[in-house]
């Protein structure tokens, strides 16, 4: 087993990487920046190294200040969380050719997959049902109103290596697509560093599931369910659940026959999420992109398996069997999760500040995975997620009925708070009757879900 | 006369108007950037910029001036 790992990641998921190292006797090391010094996972690690400044470029991207951390500590691992570097091919290049051992998938499987176009194309081919979308970047707004022709509207323009929703947008006509398109290239450009677009037919009344997998060290990929996420805002998830209430059983083993076929195509080791939009009229579904990392909703799945992913991550990373029977992988129950973010509950606008008091909620049936506590400031640098509220119950409406209460026990003061938003998705009854899509959200703020 | 002011705590990302300017209601003035996100700020009415008060770069806190429209 690993001596040792850094952990090139901050927040909540820094906190719960590290909190599993330390149960299987792995030595943790975090990294941090000069605004996250008095965070918790700082101070919850064996060892902790300071990056550089605020400023991400300057800290979690910065590979050589990252690489030498890991060389300074004597660092056996490097885990990488997700967003940062956790899809950077040539970082888990830089990190295996240093000799120390990458948690997460080979390089060459983070690159196919990391460009959307390329990955449409490869899974296609692979046989696995993809939108109807580009096979090459976009070349200009001339050519995207073309394409759009083609596919017919509306359109979803997307950066072809976007995540986090950053430079999504859904176009109903020309004009609109002429807009959309000229943003989703300036954002790409300026947050991947890669201006390519691409533009997928856009599906109506779409939910967003996605299977898990794990490619195990022996070369098997197994799926572990889904989780599905359409409780979106700004194309970012906010709500996750497992099992969808709005997948029969036919299509949900489809669906996971799929995702093994995305991971075996492209040599999947570790964890790993294929994400899909499933028609929920047709019954059917399309591959949408694969996130080669840990997602950020994968309590989810914990929940209603009882598997330790991140325990997985290390045991495959260091080439043993995994802790559980993948031949009998059992589901128990429902889970929920909800997104706590520093934001109002009106207009979603961010919220840094600094939080002046800090009380989760705890009991059974209750997660809570937070990145900040009292005291701590919650800066412009980084994405706004406090933390993330997880329940399960033995069925959805139990599981429902413990995050309503739960959400009501959780104070923060100090940042604005979505809490109160939470509160209304929960108790919308499009949300609560599980029959819902990747608009509830928009639904719920023009007051008519 | 009206004055336009942050609403937040956030970084300035990119100045799009120039002092002395005519805008109008709804046109970008500045795109401030704060977690992750682009958040543009508009002209609330015609007329024109007599004032802007932040520069590419500068972090402002909530209630500062960003531009006066007159």
């Amino acid at each position: 087993m690993l001596e040792s790992v850094l952990v090139a990641n901050r927040g909540e998921i820094a906190r719960r990487v590290v909190k599993t190292a330390r149960r299987m006797g792995i030595r943790a090391i975090a990294v941090y920046s000069e605004a996250d010094a008095d965070l918790p996972f700082v101070r919850e690690a064996d060892d902790a190294v300071l990056l550089g400044p605020a400023h991400p470029a300057r800290s979690y991207l910065d590979i050589d200040a990252v690489l030498g951390a890991a060389s300074r500590t004597g660092a056996s691992a490097i885990h990488p969380g997700y967003g940062f570097l956790a899809e950077n091919p040539s970082f888990a290049a830089r990190v295996l050719a240093e000799g120390l051992t990458w948690v997460g998938p080979p390089p060459a499987a983070i690159e196919q997959m990391g460009d959307k176009i390329s990955a449409r194309n490869l899974m296609e081919r692979a046989g696995l049902p993809v939108a109807a979308g580009s096979r090459a970047p976009v070349a200009d707004e001339s050519a995207a109103v073309a394409e759009a022709g083609r596919l017919g509207y509306p359109v979803m323009v997307k950066a072809a290596a976007g995540g986090g929703g950053i430079g999504m947008s859904v176009a109903a006509d020309d004009a609109g697509l002429r807009t959309a398109f000229a943003t989703a290239q300036a954002r790409a450009e300026r947050f991947f560093g890669d201006s390519s677009v691409l533009l997928e037919h856009y599906i109506e009344h779409a939910r967003h599931v996605e299977i898990q997998i794990l490619g195990l060290a022996d070369g098997r990929v197994v799926a572990l369910g889904e989780r599905d996420c359409s409780a979106q805002r700004r194309h970012q998830k906010v709500a996750e659940e497992a099992p969808s209430p709005g997948l029969a059983a036919g299509l949900r083993d489809a669906m996971q026959a799929a995702a093994v076929l995305a991971g075996q195509t492209v040599g999947y080791r570790g964890a790993g999420t294929v994400e899909c939009l499933v028609d929920t009229a047709a019954q059917d579904f399309v591959f949408l992109e694969m996130n080669t990392r840990l997602q950020v909703e994968h309590p989810v799945t914990e929940l209603i398996t009882g598997i330790d992913l991140v325990e997985q991550q290390f045991l495959i990373a260091s080439g043993h069997a995994v802790s559980f029977d993948p031949d009998a992988v059992a589901y128990r129950g429902h889970a929920l999760e909800l997104r706590v973010y520093a934001e109002d509950s009106r207009r979603f606008l961010p919220s840094p500040g600094t939080i002046t008091g800090w009380s989760e909620p705890s009991g059974r049936g209750i997660r809570v995975d937070a990145g900040y506590a009292a005291g701590n400031a919650v800066t412009t640098f980084y994405d706004p997620l406090l933390a993330k509220l997880c329940v399960h119950g033995a069925s959805r409406d139990e599981a429902l009925a413990t995050a309503r209460d739960a959400l009501a026990d959780f104070v923060i003061s100090g940042p604005k708070t979505n809490l109160a938003f939470l509160a209304d998705l929960l108790a919308s009854s499009e949300f609560a009757s599980g029959d819902y899509d990747t608009s509830v959200i928009a639904r719920l703020r023009s007051g008519t879900a | 006369m009206t004055e336009i002011r942050a609403e937040m705590v956030a970084n300035v990302w990119k100045v799009v108007a120039a002092a002395g300017e005519k805008v109008h209601d709804g046109d970008t003035l500045v795109i401030l950037e704060s977690m992750k996100m682009e958040i543009p700020v508009l002209a609330e009415g015609d007329g024109i910029l007599t004032n802007l008060a932040v520069a590419e770069g500068d972090v402002i806190q909530e209630g500062d001036l960003i531009a006066v429209i007159g």
